[in-house]
């Protein structure tokens, strides 16, 4: 792959283009791209092992700190998993306010999206409006589950908080709001001309890719792959309203724009809809302390795309072991095929379409060099090794302080 | 229609209305009820049954035995998430959530907040706005 005028950049892991420490590596032969190598595990926090040493009410607060953006994706999932694994009957009234913080969040996160798509091409009016807007639905999750971000409304066994009928008012006069800014910017992006030049035919992924890739949420869906957690495997209260799934044959960023515009226009629907049903009763059940013992898959359809968490438990008050599949893990490998024989420039633009979260992917730390494509796994001592071989480069030599050491250590 | 500056009209229009953010901390600081902030203890109300102390996430709360049936609160607000679990744990509503949301302190000491139950009458030194 490498030639005389090949050239390989580093994009990241500190880049004014991305948001999030992540490293992209680059093979270059002029302004087109020849293969990217994507590395992943900047912001690897440990988060799953230590959901091992908090008990399962602690691990909830712990779990839905892996987003900022997603949290109700994450503690959802954990939850609905525990709950099952508890064999615990959810309240109706907490199903329906489970959805109903969901779809609010599909609301912010979608307006962010759209923000920072609009920044990353240079269309920085569009990112101070739909920011701006995106302030109408963050107040109105503050006042119901009591912060901006993090919502903490999820508890085992239900919710902790009750919507009342002030609040009521108080959403469907946002969502008013809402609707009407979201149609003004579904007719931007389908006249102005700067949005739609510059995103259509950009970042191709075609169907079959997607498939292969596993590509899911609003990337695989403008590819024009039907598929919709919520409506596949319907957990909370989805399987008792109605709604469509939006898909797009745009298989470009600009199809990606359409779906996540459209999708917000579902989601007014949906909080419409479950807020005129919600029926009446209390909103948790107890839940034990202690969770007998089994294994489950938790599924939940994030923003982003399908949210996967494994949860193993042994009979005592904590979790054997968590897992945690984000909806970028699954997406990222789709970048790579997006981007290939495009230009340089469109990287920003392509990364923000699939609207990663990379502090939720990272998981695991796998180092894969594009050149010789092997992939070595570093034990301990290689990295000791490698440390050495380092420092020693840079001039530094503690052989002999190590030798006298051990010396040390013999006597 | 493909109509470039579409935006153009919206942006125009805006140069005549006020601006979206609000002038902080001059006004417009406050929270909405139910906002998650600084936790209040009552200590005339705890019981020391710890409940707080083995659901807090964070092991941001700490209760201790100062004599028979009175108790004082260690409260790290460097620790705490402000989940308010310790809240909802709580079996005698001694634990309160406050919307005071305003925490950050130059010294890291005095994060650490201790919280006693006498003398009931003047409010604790480090508690200022709440108590």
């Amino acid at each position: 792959m490498s030639g005389p005028e090949d050239f390989k950049i580093p994009l990241g892991p500190q880049h004014p283009a991305l948001k999030e420490p992540e490293s992209f590596s680059i093979a270059l032969k002029g302004e087109k791209i020849l293969g990217v190598d994507i590395r992943l595990g900047y912001n690897h926090r440990g988060i799953e092992k230590a959901c091992e040493s908090k008990s399962y009410l602690q691990a909830v607060y712990l779990i839905e700190r892996i987003c900022g953006i997603c949290s109700h994706t994450h503690s959802t999932c954990f939850v609905q998993g525990v709950e099952e694994l508890a064999g615990l009957q959810v309240p109706k009234r907490a199903t329906y306010i489970r959805m109903i913080i969901g779809e609010l969040e599909r609301v912010h996160s979608h307006l962010l999206w759209l923000g920072v798509a609009g920044h990353e091409i240079g269309f920085d009016t569009l990112l101070m409006y739909s920011w701006r807007d995106r302030e109408v639905v963050m107040d109105i999750l503050a006042m119901v589950t009591g912060n901006r971000v993090n919502y903490g409304i999820n508890a085992i066994g239900g919710v902790r908080r009750d919507i009342s009928q002030e609040q009521i008012k108080d959403i469907l006069a946002a969502l008013k709001t809402l609707r009407e800014r979201t149609l003004y910017y579904i007719e931007i992006a389908s006249k102005e001309t700067t949005i739609i030049e510059r995103l259509s035919g950009v970042g191709i992924l075609l169907p079959a890719d997607a498939i292969k890739l596993n590509a899911v949420g609003p990337t695989a869906r403008a590819s024009g792959v039907d598929i919709d957690i919520r409506r596949d495997d319907p957990y909370a209260a989805y399987s008792e309203v109605e709604f469509k799934v939006i898909t797009d044959n745009h298989n470009d960023v600009y199809g990606r724009t359409v779906v996540r515009m459209k999708e917000l226009l579902e989601s007014y629907n949906i909080i419409e809809q479950a807020l005129a049903k919600l029926p009446e009763g209390p909103i948790a059940v107890r839940a034990p302390r202690k969770v007998p013992a089994g294994e489950v898959l938790s599924r939940y359809e994030a923003p982003r795309g399908e949210d996967l968490h494994y949860i193993k438990a042994n009979g005592t008050e904590f979790p054997e072991r968590v897992k945690v599949r984000a909806p970028t893990l699954a997406n990222v490998q789709a970048v790579k095929k997006m981007l290939e024989d495009r230009y340089l420039a469109d990287l920003p633009i392509v990364v923000a379409a699939i609207d990663p979260c990379f502090s939720c992917t990272d998981r695991l730390i796998e180092v894969k060099d594009l050149d010789q494509g092997e992939t070595k796994i570093l034990d301990w001592q290689k990295l000791q090794q490698l440390s050495i071989k380092y420092n020693q480069q840079r001039g530094l030599d503690f052989t002999a302080a190590g030798k006298r050491l051990q010396r040390l250590m013999e006597k | 229609m493909k109509n470039p500056g579409k935006m153009l009209f919206e942006v125009l229009n805006h140069l005549f209305k006020k601006p979206a953010t609000v002038n902080y901390p001059f006004d417009g600081s406050k929270m909405p009820k139910g906002f998650r902030g600084k936790i209040l203890f009552h200590p005339e109300k705890c019981i020391g049954c710890q409940l707080c102390v083995r659901d807090c996430p964070s092991n941001a709360i700490k209760i201790i035995k100062i004599a028979d049936k009175q108790f004082e609160a260690q409260i790290d607000l460097g620790k705490c998430i402000y989940c308010g679990q310790c809240v909802d744990s709580c079996l005698k509503k001694a634990i309160e959530i406050t919307s005071d949301f305003e925490l950050a302190q130059l010294d890291p000491t005095k994060l650490k907040i201790t919280v006693k139950g006498e003398p009931p009458t003047t409010p604790p030194p480090n508690q200022p706005n709440n108590a």
